[in-house]
């Protein structure tokens, strides 16, 4: 045993220490990756002991970043790019959607890419625009790419390797409102004791509503847990971790028992997570709900200027206030 | 192709010489069929070439025998056989002259026009024309081939040819004349694209061995080069710090030695160069286009009077390098070639329904397969009755 008490940045750390350690393809590529080990210190220490070949500061151009990666890919290499935030991956959007998540399914599946990319993701550190947005819908909805997203120091210690691993091109979203918070890792535990990388995991069991969140909504949705306690509600909260594809097995599970169902999430309510997972359950457990789907989410309105921020991110009240109304029906 | 092309430069990585006398772009057979012995870059580079009279006669035929494929697929357009063709009718030098200069361990990173690229790799015809019948989308093994995919979005496959290119480099595969190379094909309009201009500063400061091979077609798809640049595409490259060299891209011998040289540099660790094959569409852009809204039949008899097979023929017959026989023989190769093509684009058969959900991931996807399987349920209750 080994175990450490890890943040979620160091821990998503020593896992791209450890894929390096097991690959020699494995490349880091993106802006400020290797000498300052990027502006989040995600890479920090790699290109000190893997050499510049290998963690590759890059020009400042996204668009190249993912589309030389994509050439890399095709020469047999398995670069792990980093977008610096979120709402600079924009620039690369035609190279991730029409070319890294096309080309398997245009050469008929002769053409492997296994890349990762990195994107620190979501709001809540008082950030300038740009900086605190929520993309995943966009990468969701493109056929080619997988989604996930870790919450725990855990999950980011092994969902990293697994992307890695993984011969799909994936997007991997982290919270970075999370980057500082601590668990338990053990780095010495072997990789087939890990959670598969594609399946949603409750993460607190209940029986009277269910609670879905990912990234850094899971924090909130369990806060909310706790609080409803004291209202004699026991909420179930689901980590739905994998985006695309979705793993909803659990779910109906949850939903079949607690007849209630509240998807949380940062990113604008209109056509996200939220929206699909709510059809899907009313179409898989309609007999069973008591009251419809409840979205908690962002507004439709762009990412706000950060002092009004808290009113904009789902927080616990608002979560409590869904569940709420669930019973209200 | 056993041809040597020299290549001594005088000034690397700076400027191009300055003033009037520079050449304007390198030429080895002038249109009238005359062959230059030797021509010079602006930066003083010396070009030539040293080729048999069966490799002559090899890139003729080559020539004669895309151009002729590329009628029959515009033909099986026109009788609906083709969804669309983008024809390459007035860029077979430049095609043929950089294809031939390719070695078998470098890779080619085309756009959806480089078919006689295509033909120079050895590569099957019928290959792409999958893509443009609608029974696939143009997938092949890139690797395999040494040749990558047809890319539809406009220069997006130069940022993969670098890559590509520094993964080379990763490998140890430069610094040798054995070492590989990597060229990436795009159009006059694909320069004004940012993943252009990014892959040349990712190419300059990684020192990528890779030829960018621009042809300088005229137009992208309506709009002129005017649209595009105030400064000859070929001076960009001293902007990005590479060398920028245009050559007469209807002259087969200058564009195989110009690329052959760059190639040659880029596999031996010289990094990257770019080269602008100054040439022209004879035809439509794709067989949904109409040049005549855009541009006068004048321009076009003007560049018809440049065409590269007629040069190449004349020089054929003045240097009694071929005769009558011969240009019949090829004619009648290149006949034959189509009529197969023909055939074989008839019989390329319609993938099934449930087909289109192949190959969306490696690895794949349960939320794929339940689609899958609900589609085919669908499907199925149709069977047996008469709709």
């Amino acid at each position: 045993m080994a175990t450490e008490n890890l943040t979620l940045g160091k821990a998503l750390n020593i896992g791209l220490r450890k894929a390096m350690e097991n690959d020699p393809r494995v490349l880091i590529m993106g802006e400020d990756v290797g000498k300052l080990g990027g502006v989040f210190r995600i890479t920090d220490g790699l290109q000190k002991d893997f050499g510049e070949e290998r963690v590759i500061d890059t020009p400042l151009a996204e668009s190249g970043i993912v589309g030389t990666a994509v050439g890399l890919a095709i020469r047999g290499y398995r670069p792990v790019c980093e977008i610096q935030f979120d709402g600079f991956v924009y620039p690369a959007f035609d190279q991730i959607v029409a070319q890294l998540a096309k080309m398997h399914y245009r050469s008929q599946g002769q053409v492997r890419l296994p890349v990762v990319i990195r994107i620190p993701y979501g709001g809540g550190i008082g950030a300038v625009e740009h900086h605190s947005e929520s993309p995943e819908s966009y990468f969701v909805h493109t056929a080619g790419l997988k989604v996930v997203t870790c919450a725990s120091p855990l999950d980011a210690y092994w969902m990293i390797q697994q992307a890695i691993a993984s011969d799909d091109p994936i997007i991997f979203l982290e919270p970075k409102r999370r980057y500082w918070e601590k668990g338990e890792v053990d780095t010495a535990a072997p990789a087939v004791e890990a959670f598969p990388l594609h399946a949603a995991r409750v993460a607190r069991a209940g029986t009277d509503c269910t609670v879905l969140a990912y990234g850094p909504m899971v924090k909130v949705a369990a806060e909310a847990a706790v609080a409803a306690e004291a209202d004699g509600r026991e909420l179930e909260v689901i980590d739905l971790r994998t985006l695309s594809p979705l793993d909803l097995g659990p779910v109906y599970d949850s939903v079949r028992r607690t007849g209630r169902c509240v998807v949380v999430h940062e990113a604008p309510i209109t056509l996200g997570i939220g929206a699909e997972v709510a059809a899907r359950v009313t179409e898989e457990c309609f007999y069973s709900l008591e009251a419809p789907v409840l979205r908690v989410a962002g507004f439709d309105t762009p990412y706000p200027a950060s002092r009004v921020e808290e009113d904009y991110l789902p927080d616990l009240d608002r979560v409590l206030d869904a569940v709420d109304r669930t019973f209200g029906w | 192709m056993g041809a040597t092309a020299t290549r001594s430069r005088s000034t690397r990585g700076g400027t191009a010489a300055a003033g009037g006398d520079a050449p304007e772009m390198v030429q080895l057979l002038t249109p009238d069929g005359k062959r230059i012995e030797s021509a010079r870059d602006s930066y003083g580079t010396e070009y030539t070439v040293d080729f048999t009279d069966e490799e002559y006669r090899e890139l003729y035929h080559d020539m004669v025998v895309v151009r002729r494929l590329d009628s029959e697929a515009e033909a099986l357009q026109r009788q609906g056989e083709l969804g669309i063709w983008a024809s390459l009718r007035g860029q077979e030098a430049a095609q043929v002259g950089s294809g031939h200069a390719l070695q078998p361990q470098d890779m080619a990173f085309p756009t959806y026009r480089e078919h006689g690229v295509l033909y120079c790799r050895g590569i099957d015809p019928i290959m792409p024309l999958g893509l443009f019948r609608g029974v696939d989308q143009g997938g092949w093994d890139p690797n395999k081939f040494k040749f990558h995919m047809y890319t539809i979005v406009i220069g997006a496959q130069t940022l993969h040819a670098t890559g590509y290119a520094m993964g080379v480099a990763k490998d140890g595969k430069v610094g040798g004349d054995d070492g590989e190379a990597v060229i990436a094909y795009f159009g006059d309009g694909a320069t004004s694209q940012g993943d252009v201009n990014e892959s040349f500063v990712w190419a300059s400061v990684y020192h990528a061995p890779i030829v960018f091979f621009c042809q300088n077609n005229q137009y992208a798809i309506s709009e002129p080069i005017e649209r595009q640049t105030r400064v000859p595409l070929h001076q960009r490259a001293n902007g990005f710090g590479f060398p920028g060299i245009r050559v007469d891209g209807n002259d087969v011998l200058a564009s195989y030695a110009v690329t052959r040289a760059a190639l040659d540099q880029a596999r031996r660790g010289q990094g990257p160069t770019l080269i602008e094959a100054y040439t022209y569409r004879m035809g439509a852009h794709t067989t949904s286009d109409d040049p005549t809204r855009y541009r006068l039949a004048g321009e076009v008899e003007h560049w018809r009077a440049k065409d590269p097979i007629t040069r190449l023929a004349t020089f054929l017959r003045e240097q009694q390098l071929a005769d009558d026989d011969f240009f019949q023989q090829v004619d009648d190769e290149a006949k034959a070639t189509a009529q197969q093509l023909r055939e074989r684009v008839l019989a390329l058969p319609d993938p099934q329904p449930v087909q289109l959900f192949d190959h969306v991931y490696p690895t794949g996807s349960p939320e794929l397969d339940l689609q899958r399987e609900q589609f085919s349920a669908y499907l199925a209750s149709f069977e047996g009755s008469e709709h």
